[in-house]
């Protein structure tokens, strides 16, 4: 009953001075802006890099090559490097844990279909690849690769489905026939895929997997018909990589096993690998606890951040709160002496402060709230007029969708209150300890 | 309705004059105590002021007179001696305690009027009710007729600054009776005033007091202090005189003034 009155009062005084009042609520207001909209960012960015990662599999194993620095590899010639298959075997052999493992062999080619050209990635695996990475073929879109195929050393393929739209832009691409140019090999399309999202980075690279350019063939034709050495001109001069396996996707027996699966695999390579360091394993679980504790840090810093203008804003109010105090001297000196007591300045006071930091806090939300969509419309806009631009940037923030963390709203409004209540309270007290009389003659 | 403490309508709920006290003052004493000196303001004075009496204190500048004000309505505490309103001692109150009884049995008219600038004129009016957790119609009501009875009754909603001096201290002098009080206090209540202005302020604390109001007032003009039914003189911090007004001196008081007054009309 106190406090309502009291608000009757606080919201006259604010109100007769508009402008000073919004300015100050401008601080407050910025504060739990950027709460929700640094916190929604943030939660959006590290959902999707979570859901990357995920889309690895929780109990995955990636054991992968990498190019060695220049001054590791052997001069002159073809230089070899990366995952053996002798590698698979041993890891099979003596890490009882692993229940499936994919070698995987990818080659940057060119296919062809008449006249129509794709750049794209040749990758040779194992049927169990479609199970692992969740491929999905097309409806009625034929099969994956089968052990058969695998054994036949078979010259099939399956198409994802960017390919499949390339260069199949008008026809059925079930049973034609891809040409693989500097091979002059041809290889029969058996199935076409589902488009598949792009996964998380995976050895030092920023940008996720983009698969919309592969074409899958059975790892065995790929090695009969193409082999380990790989020719590429660079600047006039022919060079010839040896690489076995690009990669080995394996697979524990359970969650539990997998960090112990990989430290294990890690001792195995070590003998062959580790005086090149040409192969890397990373376990996306690990992954995906980076993630979670990067998302903890962004969310840190949001919250930092935010507080800092809040304080910003509290000074503001404190500010105001005291020049308020000295200009109302005389009114302050007239309650008290027709019946205020020194609790009832002090209330006065403190409504303002705290109706000042609620409204203000009103306001950051329903413009946070607003900023998303905003952010929507900003996206769809650059988008759609610079798309190879929108295209250069990291996939994070181009498919980031920001989320309102909801809980950081009523925290937002707290945090702002008790900023106001904080920076109000000694301008209000310092009203109610001064002097009734001296205040009446105050000019 | 039925619990409101004073009567709605009529002489503004005044208490008769059956000689109780309104105010009873023993061996008054203030000091101010500065860095350098300590200002004896007050050096002991005694004086009772009966129901329905009307007390000018006179004085030179610096006499105590505004101390003695103060104190008498108990923006402020004595330093030693004591200050009866009715049965309390307000010499040994808790601010929170003199705060509610400035609220509820004391009137103050200042000499600049101390309205607030951002209410109305009924709400200036209420002010002391508010402090005393009252904010019904019945307050309401009662701040209109106050606000008739002083001749603003067309100035309800009009804000301090769109009233002159004279009209902003009858909204004052309204508030002052808001709360029915024991007495009404007023510092140099006229001395911003013009004369003619002075006279209609004067002439409704006279009308006030004949109702039964008790009056104290401060002022340094003789013929405002002859208006009264007494007047005390200080000095130095004491009392110096107390003298009654006999009624012919008041009459001759109030005709002398009006004749000044309208001299000055015809002249204008
Ligand atoms: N707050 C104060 N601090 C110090 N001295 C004061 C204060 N108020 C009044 N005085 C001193 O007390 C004496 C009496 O002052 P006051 O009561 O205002 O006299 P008057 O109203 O009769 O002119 C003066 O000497 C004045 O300077
Ligand atoms: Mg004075």
């Amino acid at each position: 009953m106190l406090w309502l009155r009291t608000w009757k009062l606080g919201t006259k005084s604010l109100a007769l001075h508009p402008l000073r009042t919004g300015l100050t609520m401008l601080g407050i207001m910025i504060g739990v802006w950027a709460v929700i909209v640094l916190t929604a960012i943030s939660q959006g960015a590290s959902d999707q890099v979570q859901k990357q990662i995920e889309s690895l599999g929780s109990t995955t194993i990636i054991v992968r090559s990498q190019k060695p620095t220049e001054d590791k590899l052997t001069g002159m010639g073809a230089s070899k490097y990366g995952l053996l298959r002798s590698d698979l075997e041993q890891i099979l052999a003596n890490v009882p844990t692993i229940q499936n493992a994919i070698p995987i062999r990818e080659i940057r080619r060119q296919f062809t279909y008449r006249d129509r050209v794709v750049d794209g990635r040749l990758v040779g695996c194992t049927p169990l690849y479609a199970d692992v990475n969740q491929l999905v073929i097309r409806n009625g879109g034929g099969r994956f690769i089968t052990d058969v195929d695998e054994i036949k050393a078979d010259t099939v393929c399956v198409v994802s489905a960017g390919v499949a739209e390339r260069l199949f832009p008008y026809e059925e691409p079930l049973g034609k026939r891809v040409t693989i140019p500097e091979h002059t090999d041809k290889y029969k399309i058996v199935g076409v895929l589902e488009h598949r999202n792009p996964s998380a980075a995976i050895g030092g690279s920023l940008d996720s997997q983009d698969f919309s350019s592969d074409i899958y063939i059975p790892i065995r034709t790929l090695r009969k018909r193409i082999g380990d050495t790989i020719v590429t001109r660079r600047s006039g001069q022919f060079q010839a990589e040896i690489m076995e396996l690009n990669q080995i996707t394996l697979q524990a027996t359970n969650q539990e096993q997998v960090k112990s699966s990989a430290a294990l695999i890690e001792d195995i390579l070590a003998p062959t690998h580790e005086a090149l360091s040409d192969t890397a394993v990373v376990v996306p679980l690990e992954l995906l606890e980076q993630a979670r504790n990067m998302k903890l840090m962004f969310l840190g810093i949001g919250i930092l951040i935010a507080c800092i203008s809040l304080v910003v804003g509290g000074i503001g109010i404190m500010n105001i709160m005291l020049a308020s105090v000295t200009e109302r001297t005389r009114e302050i000196g007239i309650r008290r002496a027709l019946g205020a007591k020194q609790g009832d300045i002090t209330r006065q006071f403190l409504v303002e402060t705290i109706v000042l930091s609620f409204a203000g806090a009103m306001l950051g939300i329903v413009v946070g709230l607003l900023s998303l969509p905003a952010y929507r419309t900003m996206i769809w806009f650059v988008r759609n007029t610079m798309e190879e631009k929108f295209n250069a940037l990291p996939a994070a923030i181009r498919e980031a969708e920001p989320s309102i963390v909801y809980w950081t709203i009523p925290l937002a409004v707290a945090i702002a209150v008790g900023v106001g209540l904080i920076s109000g309270l000694y301008p209000a007290i310092r009203a109610a300890k001064m002097n009734p009389i001296e205040a009446l003659r105050h000019e | 309705m039925s619990t409101a403490p004073y009567r709605e309508t009529g002489n503004l709920g005044v208490t008769d004059g059956s000689g109780k006290l309104a105010t009873s003052i023993r061996n008054l004493t203030k000091d101010y105590v500065l860095k350098s000196e300590t200002v004896r303001a007050l050096r002991g004075v005694s004086f009772d002021v009966p129901e329905g009496d009307y007390v000018a204190i006179m004085g030179p500048s610096g006499s105590g007179k505004s101390t003695l004000l103060n104190l008498l309505g108990c923006l402020d505490q004595p330093t030693s001696g004591s200050l009866f309103l009715g049965d309390d001692d307000i010499a040994i109150m808790s601010d929170d305690e003199l705060a509610d009884i400035r609220s509820q049995r004391i009137g103050f008219v200042f000499q600049s009027y101390n309205l607030i600038q951002q209410l109305s004129v009924v709400e200036n009016i209420q002010v002391p009710l508010y402090y005393q957790g009252k904010l019904g119609a019945a307050e309401r009501q009662r701040a209109v007729t106050l606000a008739e009875r002083v001749g603003l009754g067309d100035r309800l909603d009009h804000r301090p600054s769109q009233l002159s001096g004279g009209q902003q201290q009858r909204v004052a002098i309204a508030r002052s009776l808001v709360n029915d009080p024991l007495f009404v206090l007023a510092d140099e209540s006229t001395g911003n005033l013009d004369s003619v202005t002075t006279d209609e302020i004067l002439a409704l604390f006279d009308e006030l007091n004949e109702e039964g109001r008790t009056i104290i007032l401060v002022t340094h003009e003789d013929d405002v202090a002859e208006r009264a039914k007494r007047i005390v003189r200080l000095k130095d911090g004491m009392l110096h005189t107390d003298e009654i007004i006999s009624e012919q001196q008041r009459v001759a008081a109030r005709k002398a003034q009006q004749v000044a007054v309208e001299e000055l009309l015809k002249r204008q």
